[in-house]
C-alpha cells in the first residue's frame, strides 16, 4: 500500500518492494542493538537487586539470580544504620514543597509577562531568557551565606541543615525556564476571553484563576513534571546544605548507603541495586503516565524564537 | 484590559508621573520571579564578586586581597587549577559532539516510521530519567572490577584479566563518558532533534525527489540546513551542561583515581565547602561564569555563518 505512496519513476516500481525491504531489515539491525545496549545496564542492575546475598558476590557472576528475591525491594526499608524509608520521606516533602511553589509563583509570575504591558517588561524578559544558560555554580557560594550567615544576624540561628535552603527560592518563580514555558501557553489562550470577563466585571485575579489556569492544565502538568523530576534528582544542593544523615533525601541518602562500609562477609550490593531502582521508579512511572506532557514540554524548550 | 480597582486606589497615590496604575498590575503579578531574581540571582552574583577579591573562611570578616586570588589560580599556585579546567574543556570538546551526534542518529532511526517505534522512543529515554546519583551507583557496579556485568562479559568472550574501569587511572575518564552517554543521548537533546526532523515539510522532501535527489542528497540538503536551530540550541545547551558535570563524578569516582577525572566544579565544591577558601572559591566560580558566558556570546556570533532560519518567525 505505501509503496504507491512514493513518487518514484515507475520503471524501479518493479524493484520497490525488495529495496524497500532491505532498508527496513537494515534499520532494525541498527535499532536493535542499539536498543539492547540501552537496555542492557538496567536488565544488569535489575537482575542484580533480585539476586540473593549468595549470589550477588559469586564467582564467576551470573547475570540472572536463580530465584528472584523479590523480598530485597522490602529489605531496603529495614536496612541497619541507613533509613531508607526515611530518606524516601524527606525527597518526598521537599520535591512536594518545591513543586507547589514553583506551579503557583510561575504561574503569577508568567501571566504578569503574558498579559500586562509594564515599563521594562521587554527587558526583564530578555533577562530571563539569559538566565536559562546562567551556569548556576556561580551563586552556590553566597546563596549557602545566605541562609547561613543572614538568618544568624536576623534571627540568631542558621538555615543550614534544614530544608529551607532547599525549598524557599523555588517559591519564587521556580526558574526561569518555568516561567518561559507558561508564558508561551498563556500567549496562545485568545485575548477574546479575557475581554468578555472584564466586561463581565472580572478582575485581573479571577480572568487568571477562572480563564487562564483551567484552560492551561497541560502546560501546568508539564512545568509540575519537569520541577518533580529537578528536585527528586537534585544533589548539590542537598548536598551543601545539609549534614545530618536522618534529614537526607534520596539522593544524598543513596550515596551514604553506598559508602557505608561494606562487610565480606554480608555483601550489600543487591540492596544498593533495589535502592537505586526504587529511586528511579517514581520517574519512570510518571514518564509512562504522562508521555505527552513529558515531550511537549521538552519540545517547548527548544522553539524559542 | 483588566484593572484592579482596589490597586489602582492604593497605587494611584505613589505612581510617578507617567506611570499608570495598571503599569504596576503588571509589575505585581511578574514580581515573583523579579524578586527571586534580585534575591537569588542577581544580589547573590554581585555578592561572589566582591567576596572574589577577599579572603574568607566563614568565621573571619572578608578580608580585601585585590586580585590575589585570581593570580593564584592563574599563576600555577593552585596546582589543580589549569588541569581541572582543561580536563573540563577537553571533557566537552570530546562529549558534546559525541552525545549530538548520537541524539541526531537515534531520533533520525525514530523518524523512519518503523514499527515499534513507540517502544524504541521508551527505551532510549529511559536512561536519561535517571538520576545522576543513580546512575552514578549502578554503573559502578556494572564497572566493578570482579563481580560487575561489564567485566563478566568480557570474560566469558575470553578476554583474561579485564581492568577496573573506574580505579586505573588512564580508563577513568573513557568510563566516565560511556556511563554519561548512556544518560544523556536518548533524552531531552533527541526529543528535540525529532521535533526538529518532524517540523521539516514534506513538499520540500518531495520537491526534492523530483529533482532526482537521493536520500542521502535529501538529508544534505533539505534535512540538514532546516535541522541547522535544532542543533544550534542543543550544541549551547550541550556545551553548558557538559562544563558543569559534576554529580557522575562526584559519586562515581570522587574526582580520582589521582585527579583523572577532577572535572572544575568539584575543585570548586572542595575549595568552597570542603577547605572553607570562599574567597578563592568565589573566584573560580567567576572565572567559570565569564567562560562560559564567553563561550556562548562566540556561539551565538557564529551561529549566523551556519545557522539558517528559514522564517524570521517571532515567538
Amino acid at each position: 500500500m505505501t509503496t504507491f505512496a512514493d513518487s518514484s519513476p515507475p520503471a524501479t516500481a518493479v524493484m520497490r518492494p525488495s529495496r524497500r525491504t532491505v532498508r527496513t531489515l537494515a534499520l532494525y539491525a541498527l535499532a536493535i542493538p542499539l536498543a539492547i545496549m540501552f537496555a542492557t545496564p538496567f536488565a544488569f542492575s535489575l537482575g542484580s537487586s533480585l539476586k540473593s546475598v549468595s549470589e550477588i558476590h559469586a564467582f564467576p557472576p551470573t547475570f540472572l539470580p536463580a530465584v528472584p528475591q523479590w523480598t530485597n525491594y522490602v529489605a531496603v526499608f529495614s536496612l541497619r544504620g541507613v533509613p531508607f524509608e526515611r530518606f524516601y520521606m524527606n525527597s518526598a516533602v521537599i520535591t512536594g514543597s518545591a513543586l507547589v511553589g514553583t506551579v503557583i509563583t510561575a504561574a503569577i509570575s508568567a501571566y504578569g509577562f503574558a498579559r500586562f504591558r509594564w515599563p521594562g517588561r521587554d527587558f526583564m524578559f530578555m533577562v530571563l531568557l539569559s538566565t536559562l544558560v546562567l551556569p548556576e555554580e556561580v551563586v552556590l557560594i553566597p546563596k549557602f551565606l545566605m541562609f547561613n550567615n543572614v538568618p544568624k544576624a536576623l534571627i540568631g540561628k542558621t538555615l543550614i541543615d534544614t530544608y529551607w535552603p532547599l525549598i524557599l527560592p523555588s517559591w519564587f518563580g521556580g526558574g526561569a525556564f518555568n516561567v518561559f514555558l507558561l508564558r508561551q501557553f498563556f500567549m496562545q489562550v485568545p485575548r477574546e476571553f479575557d475581554e468578555a470577563a472584564v466586561i463581565d466585571g472580572a478582575s485581573s485575579w479571577q480572568i487568571f484563576w477562572m480563564i487562564m489556569l483551567p484552560l492551561s492544565r497541560p502546560a501546568l502538568a508539564t512545568v509540575a513534571i519537569f520541577s518533580f523530576l529537578g528536585h527528586w534528582n537534585d544533589f548539590i544542593h542537598p548536598l551543601i546544605y545539609l549534614n545530618t544523615s536522618d534529614k537526607f533525601p534520596l539522593s544524598l541518602g543513596l550515596r551514604y548507603f553506598q559508602q557505608q562500609p561494606t562487610d565480606a562477609m554480608e555483601p550489600r550490593e543487591h540492596l544498593l541495586m533495589a535502592a537505586s531502582l526504587l529511586m528511579v521508579a517514581p520517574a519512570i512511572a510518571i514518564y509512562l503516565a504522562a508521555q505527552r506532557y513529558f515531550v511537549r514540554g521538552i519540545v517547548m524548550s527548544g522553539i524559542k524564537g | 484590559m483588566a484593572t484592579n480597582v482596589a490597586a489602582l486606589a492604593v497605587t494611584s497615590r505613589f505612581a510617578p508621573r507617567g506611570l499608570r496604575a495598571r503599569d504596576f498590575v503588571g509589575w505585581l503579578w511578574a514580581s515573583p520571579w523579579i524578586l527571586g531574581f534580585l534575591l537569588w540571582t542577581l544580589g547573590p552574583m554581585l555578592w561572589s564578586l566582591y567576596l572574589a577579591f577577599t579572603q574568607y573562611n566563614i568565621i573571619r570578616t572578608p578580608l580585601f586581597v585585590g586580585f590575589d586570588n585570581f593570580t593564584r589560580a592563574i599563576q600555577g599556585a593552585d596546582r589543580l587549577f589549569w588541569p581541572s579546567l582543561g580536563r573540563t574543556f577537553a571533557w566537552a570538546f570530546v562529549m558534546v559532539p559525541l552525545s549530538l551526534a548520537g541524539s541526531l542518529l537515534t531520533a533520525l532511526l525514530l523518524n523512519q516510521g518503523l514499527r515499534g517505534t513507540a517502544l524504541l522512543r521508551t527505551i532510549f529515554f529511559i536512561p536519561s530519567l535517571t538520576p545522576a546519583v543513580a546512575l552514578a551507583v549502578l554503573w559502578r557496579w556494572i564497572y566493578q572490577p570482579d563481580f560487575g556485568g561489564l567485566n563478566h562479559l568480557l570474560r566469558s568472550a575470553g578476554v583474561t584479566s579485564p581492568p577496573g574501569w573506574l580505579t586505573d587511572q588512564s580508563l577513568s575518564m573513557p568510563s566516565l563518558m560511556v556511563m554519561t552517554l548512556w544518560g544523556a543521548v536518548g533524552g531531552g537533546t533527541m526529543l528535540i532533534f525529532l521535533a526538529g526532523l518532524q517540523g521539516v515539510p514534506q513538499e520540500l522532501y518531495e520537491a526534492a525527489e523530483i529533482d532526482g535527489a537521493g536520500r542521502t542528497a535529501r538529508f544534505r540538503h533539505v534535512t540538514l540546513p532546516l535541522l541547522t536551530p535544532t542543533i544550534f540550541f542543543n550544541l549551547v545547551i550541550g556545551i553548558i551542561a557538559a562544563l558543569r558535570t559534576f554529580t557522575t563524578a562526584f559519586v562515581a569516582t570522587g574526582g580520582g583515581p589521582n585527579y583523572s577525572t577532577w572535572f572544575y566544579i568539584l575543585h570548586l565544591y572542595q575549595t568552597a565547602f570542603q577547605n572553607l577558601e570562599l574567597g578563592y572559591a568565589s573566584a573560580l566560580a567567576w572565572i567559570f561564569f565569564v567562560l562560559v558566558v564567553g563561550l556562548t556570546t562566540m556561539n551565538l556570533r557564529l551561529s549566523r555563518r551556519w545557522v539558517y532560519y528559514e522564517s524570521e518567525a517571532a515567538s
